[in-house]
């Protein structure tokens, strides 16, 4: 499954190079250009039997992960966050090295050494460390400052239709964008894959500028919000409920007709669909909308639990009705097409 | 002009469904103008052809608003800000959405009158009965506004979405007043989506590049009880922007603004908003960069259903926007 190859890669932000080596030499036979552009972003480019509308469709390869900031005199690292990640989740996790595999730990006090007072506080960052066993700063052979540092997470099936994994956000996405350049399309297709969006959709910011398409649809993995409690309150987007289409976030209001375009097939071909709670989140359309006359944009995402942690889930089943809505999406664009 | 006042600032137009505001502003100018077009985001165009130097007039479409998140069992319905809607202002406000339904206001109990009130303790409440029939005609994903009526005081007027709907009601009069005097060749740009990112107002400036550009906005006052500190007041003239928190105008455009008030009598005041932006932000940062300034209606209680300006700063801000168009910089 490319989801799982791709979701076991690491690739932080900067550091996508792994991801778009993997991607590059498993769509080359269905693109017919590719390029890679000075930020790092990935553009593969269909051909079309038409010349209009050109769309877009965009995945970005970064996930969020940490870099080593401090080789201290104690044999411990100190390190930062690349992109957002809760604190309280990184405690006591093994990491991996991205260059060559080196195992470390997030070093935690025991439950027994806990002061009263700790067992209720989240430490800073700062006073948190990666402990890679080494006795002194002597021992650091082969680490370097700005080295980038991943969830040791394999990718792995817990249910019939669960799996469990890191980095969904948006290798889903990503692997969605390599199924659909499988597929025949009428019009011109730009797939993308982009750099650096946890830090501030940084990629994305040239793309637009760059390209001049006339729809883009962005691919995601998205933070489901079904979690258990007896408020009634929103939960929307569900694990199993199929592709999360986007209203508004942080970022953008999707536009209007291509939203109900999108609506409109997936009632058509009956394919289960659910709006993503308004007002949170954000992606790389915020940058391509705005880029120079302005750019028509929607987002479909795939759901996942617990994204930015090293345990995300994601349901199979809407990882295909995705991928199906977004081929019949497609589908349509081209056959309007001239 | 009070009668266009009204009509633009009743009509429904958050962020991202601007197009009742675009249709009443066509109908407004059409015969006055050379052309028209709307582009990708939706922003409305108008061409005034000119032998001068490129000049973009923007001023904004949409106003703050909500957007349904979520129904629940008993059909009270929540939802997320579009743009700066503020709590404070909102209690037992009345929501228009765009099928023209409308809904209160509600929040939930709190312990103490002291709490802050917060966006995810509020409701909409339409009237249903349950989740079922709220669904039915409110839908998740549901945009909506303050649904307020236009007040004339007299010298002051009192409405809605006067933030930016005076704006594009003085541009549609100085429109009007230009009758081919030009010294520039103007575009004058509704924008869309300003209240979520200042975003019509890039794109448009993008595919127009102008060589000046002035934005048309409101901006606060610091002249009620208690205010914090601000020297421009309500009924005292066109504000003329220095500064605000994302934009240093362009000191030539301001200088100019300041020169044509003084030449024609126009009571202005100087501007400097710490809080807050306006489509001049963003049109400046774009292509190669942008000379731009602005010009600020003064109003009282922004981005509350009861926002409040006077008549004759709107007169004065006609006046000084037609006058630097004739004159040129």
């Amino acid at each position: 499954m490319l989801l799982e190859k791709l979701s076991n890669l690491d690739g932080a932000s900067g550091d996508e190079a792994r991801v778009r080596e993997f991607i590059q030499k498993r769509i080359r036979k269905y693109a017919d250009s590719m390029e890679i552009d000075a930020l790092g972003n990935l553009i593969c480019f269909k051909k079309g039997r038409v010349k209009k509308p050109i769309v877009l469709i965009a995945a970005h390869m970064d996930e969020v992960g940490f870099m080593v900031t401090e080789k201290r005199q104690n044999g411990t690292l100190g390190f930062s966050k690349v992109g957002g990640i809760d604190s309280r989740v990184i405690l006591a996790k093994t990491l991996r090295f991205g260059k060559n595999g080196t195992k470390g730990v997030i070093g935690a006090k025991p439950v027994h050494l806990l002061k009263k007072e700790e067992v209720t506080k989240i430490p800073g960052i700062d006073e948190m460390y990666i402990d890679v066993g080494a006795k002194s700063h002597k021992d650091f052979k082969d680490i370097e400052v700005g080295d980038y540092v991943y969830f040791d997470t394999c990718f792995e099936k817990i249910s019939a239709k669960v799996v469990k994994g890191k980095a969904f956000d948006d290798r889903a996405g990503c692997s969605l964008i390599m199924d659909l350049f499988k597929e025949k399309f009428r019009m011109p297709l730009y797939g993308v894959f982009s750099t650096q969006e946890e830090i501030g959709l940084r990629g994305a910011m040239v793309i637009g500028n760059r390209l001049r398409p006339d729809y883009v649809i962005i691919l995601e993995g998205t933070g489901a919000g079904d979690f258990p409690s007896k408020k009634d309150n929103s939960k929307s987007p569900f694990l199993g409920k199929g592709p999360a289409l986007t209203v508004m976030d942080k970022s953008m209001i999707a536009d209007k007709k291509l939203l109900e375009l999108i609506i409109k097939i997936a009632k058509r071909k009956g394919i289960p669909y659910q709006l993503k709670q308004p007002g949170i989140g954000g992606t790389d359309a915020g940058r391509i909308q705005i880029s120079r006359k302005g750019v028509k944009c929607a987002v479909i995402a795939v759901p996942a639990r617990y994204i930015h942690s090293p345990v995300c889930l994601m349901n199979l089943s809407d990882y295909g009705n995705t991928l199906k809505l977004a081929k019949f999406v497609l589908k349509r664009l081209g056959d309007s097409g001239k | 002009m009070k009668k266009t006042i009204k009509k633009l600032t009743e009509a429904f137009g958050p962020s991202g469904f601007e197009n009742n505001v675009r249709k009443i502003v066509q109908k407004e100018i059409v015969s006055y103008v050379d052309s028209t077009k709307k582009d990708t985001l939706g922003n409305f165009i108008a061409h005034i052809k000119g032998k001068g130097p490129k000049l973009m007039l923007a001023a904004h479409m949409d106003e703050i608003g909500v957007v349904t998140s979520y129904i629940d069992k008993k059909g009270f319905i929540r939802f997320s800000n579009v743009g700066g809607f503020f709590p404070i202002h909102s209690l037992t406000a009345r929501i228009v959405f765009e099928n023209g339904v409308i809904g209160v206001i509600g929040e939930e109990g709190r312990k103490s009158m002291n709490d802050p009130i917060e966006m995810s303790k509020l409701y909409i409440d339409i009237g249903a009965g349950n989740r079922k029939e709220a669904e039915k005609l409110v839908p998740v994903g549901s945009f909506g506004t303050y649904q307020r009526e236009f007040v004339d005081l007299g010298k002051r007027i009192v409405s809605k979405a006067l933030d930016d709907r005076i704006g594009c009601a003085v541009l549609v009069e100085v429109i009007k007043r230009l009758k081919g005097k030009s010294k520039f060749d103007t575009y004058v740009v509704f924008t869309v989506q300003e209240e979520v990112g200042l975003k019509g107002a890039r794109t448009s400036a993008f595919g127009i590049e102008p060589k000046i550009a002035l934005a048309v906005d409101v901006t606060r006052t610091g002249d009620t009880p208690g205010a914090s500190k601000m020297a421009v007041e309500l009924g005292a003239g066109a504000a003329i922007k220095v500064k605000d928190r994302a934009i240093v105008c362009n000191p030539l455009i301001v200088k100019k603004l300041k020169s044509v008030a003084r030449k024609y009598k126009i009571p202005y005041q100087l501007e400097i908003l710490e809080r807050g932006t306006t489509d001049a932000t963003s049109i400046q940062l774009t292509k190669g960069g942008i000379p731009s300034g602005a010009v600020s209606i003064p109003s009282r209680y922004i981005h509350s259903c009861s926002e409040m300006v006077d008549i004759d700063d709107v007169e004065s801000c006609v006046q000084l926007i037609s006058k630097f168009v004739q004159t040129g910089i």
